[in-house]
């Protein structure tokens, strides 16, 4: 085997704190290396030329590039090896900038470890095989979970390419935050206005399925074949019948429930339909509240609907969809602010979120449109907002920034003087983050425009006193105290990846943060791929956005399974594990340990044997390390290959 | 090439692709010093690594095994790190067998976005290699660690 090594400078990056030009004349002392030489950026196009060239000139059979992580360039360069003619599984990379150029100074000791990394590539590599991918047929059809503004944005621009699209929402309708919301920033512009007929698009498409009030149970398969088992939970309402009347409604006895979509601003009925514009408008029951199943008698809604949609003794049904890709837009929730104890903990009726004030001011909410505090329905003259509620505030487990509550906060500011016209707000905060296109102006208009009094500093205490509530802080810019008599405090409560979504990435196997965010492929370049091959994101899931931002996320995440899912064929990874024959014992091991079921029992001459289904098999490796004969091995990651590593390290 | 004396001991990781290589990369691009000791091989899954590959690079002349993968319930590949769980603690229990201390050898799951707990976990495994200082080595082990050890 003749080896190529190169070694990156990165320009600094590497060569700032390793010798390069060093570790190069090393490298050319480890068997098999017929080249070495240093680069300055070996993943530019110079370069990959050099690297090509050095393939052509030498006669190379392997190369090894010694630069940045391979989770970043290593496709790169194995595309440039492919186009020098060599397999671009003869390649290896050494991470010496992310784990040693940019973790410590010492040259001489970072040095010595970039050439031991060089040497462990280079002892791999030479156990290397060429490796061809297969290819196998996709289904061209996309799941897409999560029926919020990123959702349904995704849904409609995968259905408009020709794509089958199934969307499953968990609420019975879809709309997710934005429907709840009255109007948007910086614009003013009415929410239900410009979402609503998105939302009859979806229902209209025919390209688009929709499950509403319906879950993931499960996934499994892999990126181009998924098959996903769909959970419709029992609504107790036939939507084959059901037209939406909203008879049923009307008459229902139960007047106390909680009402979701009003985030508990006024009850409402047990068989509700969420809001006026719902999509799907159909009811459902809610059976917590419902007397027919607390009490075991009532059926009213029954008796009253005209076609007999009312069933009591519905079950959850399952429905099994094949899929190519998958888009996860699960949004986000607002975080339990009960925690602090110095906004009263939830005791004060009037204390109340930022969402639930969206409900006071829509139209379409419990009062109308009309302002009223919850505790005796009085309309407030002075409404005290407070930001970064469980945001920006490690000593309640939430550090980042919710990044829209500033905005939010001086829309409601503002439509708090339409409202009431007399009206003073106080907005404490701790700073105005307002990036975004005519996003500062907004800001701006509401203290100039609007006279919201902003008052910089966080507020200590808050409590009732004749009928008001007294909210206590600091005016840091005055470096006094301040004490504001309040009839409404709005709290601007941050948001947290949505209840039961690290229980979703579990089932499709990607990876969240430890605030339940769904990890992305790449922070800059990768922002709406995961790791798992096929499977996308949209919206909050990711992170805290506003609309504009998860409109363009659903859009990214809709190009991405249109661009794969727009090949008829797709290549499957060669890294898989094989069976050597003559070496299987036939005891099944594998075949239990397998998590995706990709080994199956066959028979040769009346004796069992493994084998493993390429296109299932998704390169674990948990056979490899099971099977008591070393029969199943893992492409690219062999026993001997990854030996190969250890004894080069520890040989010396 | 040998490891740097009185400064630096031998330390092999073994690293997850998915999850705590990615962490260490993490790691790498916030700038989070750390020991120099370590050297990273990367594997698809904490459940591909034999216990057996701890073994070797232990009686090679390894001072330190350190294992990293996914958090349980976060594997890339479902369920590859519980039986990496498994094998790891029943292989813990052997070291003091074959006369390793079992100080010697970690195991720690480390997710992609844990750049801050990757540098701990090697900041504290390292400091605990120093504190157990050199392995034992026979004159003769790479012969002997050749002999039963030679899986695959």
């Amino acid at each position: 085997m003749r080896i190529g090594v190169f070694i990156c400078h990165c320009g600094s990056n590497i060569a700032g704190t390793v010798d390069c030009a060093g570790v190069a004349a090393q490298a050319a002392r480890f068997p098999d290396v017929a080249y070495s030489t240093d680069i300055m950026y070996a993943c530019a196009e110079p370069g990959q030329d050099a690297i090509i060239e050095a393939i052509r000139e030498h006669g190379l059979t392997g190369v090894v590039v010694a630069s940045c992580t391979p989770r970043m360039h290593e496709p790169t360069f194995r595309r440039a090896v492919e186009r020098a003619g060599l397999n671009r599984y003869m390649f290896e990379m050494a991470n010496i900038r992310e784990h040693v150029s940019w973790i410590g100074k010492d040259m001489d000791a970072n040095t010595n470890k970039a050439a031991e990394l060089v040497r462990m590539a280079v002892a791999k590599l030479r156990l290397n095989r060429e490796l061809t991918p297969k290819s196998f047929p996709v289904t061209k059809r996309v799941l897409v979970i999560g029926g919020g503004v990123a959702g349904i944005q995704a849904a409609l621009d995968a259905a408009d390419a020709g794509l089958e699209v199934v969307l499953v929402e968990k609420e019975p309708s879809i709309g997710g935050k934005m429907a709840k919301l009255d109007k948007t920033f910086p614009t003013v512009d009415c929410s239900s206005c410009i979402l609503g007929p998105r939302m009859v698009d979806v229902a209209q498409h025919p390209k688009i399925t929709l499950y509403a009030a319906a879950e993931v149970e499960s996934v499994s398969g892999y990126v181009g074949n998924f098959s996903v088992r769909i959970r419709k939970k029992a609504t107790c309402v036939d939507w084959d019948k059901c037209t939406g009347c909203g008879l049923c409604t009307e008459k229902c006895p139960s007047r106390k429930s909680y009402d979701r979509f009003n985030e508990g601003v006024g009850p409402t009925t047990a068989i509700i339909i969420p809001f006026p514009q719902a999509i799907p408008k159909k009811a459902s029951i809610e059976r917590e509240f419902c007397r027919q199943f607390t009490r075991g008698k009532c059926g009213v809604c029954a008796k009253v609907c005209p076609t007999g949609a009312i069933d009591y003794d519905m079950q959850d049904s399952f429905v099994e969809v094949e899929v190519g890709g998958i888009v996860a837009a699960t949004g986000y929730d607002l975080m339990d602010w009960t925690v602090y104890e110095e906004y009263g903990g939830g005791r004060y009726p009037d204390v109340i979120t930022s969402l639930q004030y969206e409900r006071l001011l829509s139209a379409s909410g419990p009062t109308g449109g009309h302002v009223r505090r919850p505790s005796d329905g009085a309309e407030p003259r002075d409404v005290v907002f407070i930001q970064c509620v469980g945001s920006r505030d490690p000593s309640v487990g939430r550090p980042y920034c919710s990044g829209f509550c500033c905005m939010y906060t001086a829309k409601q500011a503002i439509l708090t003087k339409d409202h009431i016209p007399d009206s003073q707000s106080y907005v404490f905060y701790m700073d105005i983050r307002s990036p975004g296109k005519g996003y500062d102006e907004f800001t701006r208009r509401v203290q100039e425009e609007y006279q919201a009094q902003y008052i910089r500093g966080r507020v200590s205490r808050i409590y009732p006193s004749r009928g008001k509530l007294v909210v206590c802080g600091a005016d840091t810019l005055m470096g006094t105290q301040v004490e504001v008599a309040a009839d409404l405090v709005v709290l601007a409560v941050g948001g947290e990846a949505a209840h039961g979504a690290p229980q979703l990435a579990e089932k499709l196997r990607i990876s969240y943060d430890q605030y339940g965010f769904f990890m992305e492929g790449h922070p800059k370049l990768k922002p709406v791929e995961t790791n798992t091959a096929g499977v996308f994101l949209a919206g909050s899931c990711q992170g805290l956005k506003d609309i504009p931002s998860s409109v363009a996320q659903g859009s990214a995440a809709a190009a991405k399974v249109i661009g794969l899912l727009s090949r008829d064929m797709l290549e499957s990874d060669p890294q898989i594990a094989q069976v050597t024959v003559s070496r299987c014992i036939g005891c099944g091991k594998c075949i239990e340990v397998c998590p995706f079921k990709a080994i199956q029992e066959i028979d040769l001459r009346g004796q069992p044997r493994a084998e493993v289904i390429e296109t299932v098999c998704q390169g674990c490796g948990v056979c490899n390390a099971t099977c008591p004969q070393g029969a199943i091995q893992l492409s690219h990651f062999t026993d001997n290959q990854i030996l190969a590593e250890v004894e080069a390290l520890c040989r010396f | 090439m040998a490891v740097m004396q009185g400064k630096e001991l031998r330390i092999v990781g073994f690293l997850c692709n998915w999850c705590s290589y990615g962490g260490a990369d993490t790691a790498g691009v916030g700038r989070f010093a750390q020991p120099t000791d370590l050297r990273i091989v990367r594997v698809p899954c904490s459940g591909r690594i034999n216990p057996l590959f701890i073994l070797k690079a232990l009686t090679s002349g390894a001072d330190g095994v350190l294992v990293s993968g996914c958090h349980p319930r976060d594997c890339h590949y479902a369920e590859g790190n519980y039986y990496a769980r498994r094998r790891l603690e029943v292989m813990r229990g052997l070291l003091p067998v074959l006369g390793i201390d079992p100080g010697r050898f970690e195991y720690t799951w480390v997710s992609a976005s844990e750049g801050q707990r990757w540098q701990h976990v090697v900041e504290e495994f390292t400091k605990q290699i120093h504190a157990l200082g050199p392995i034992g080595r026979f004159p003769d082990a790479p012969e002997l660690a050749s002999l039963g050890l030679g899986a695959g």
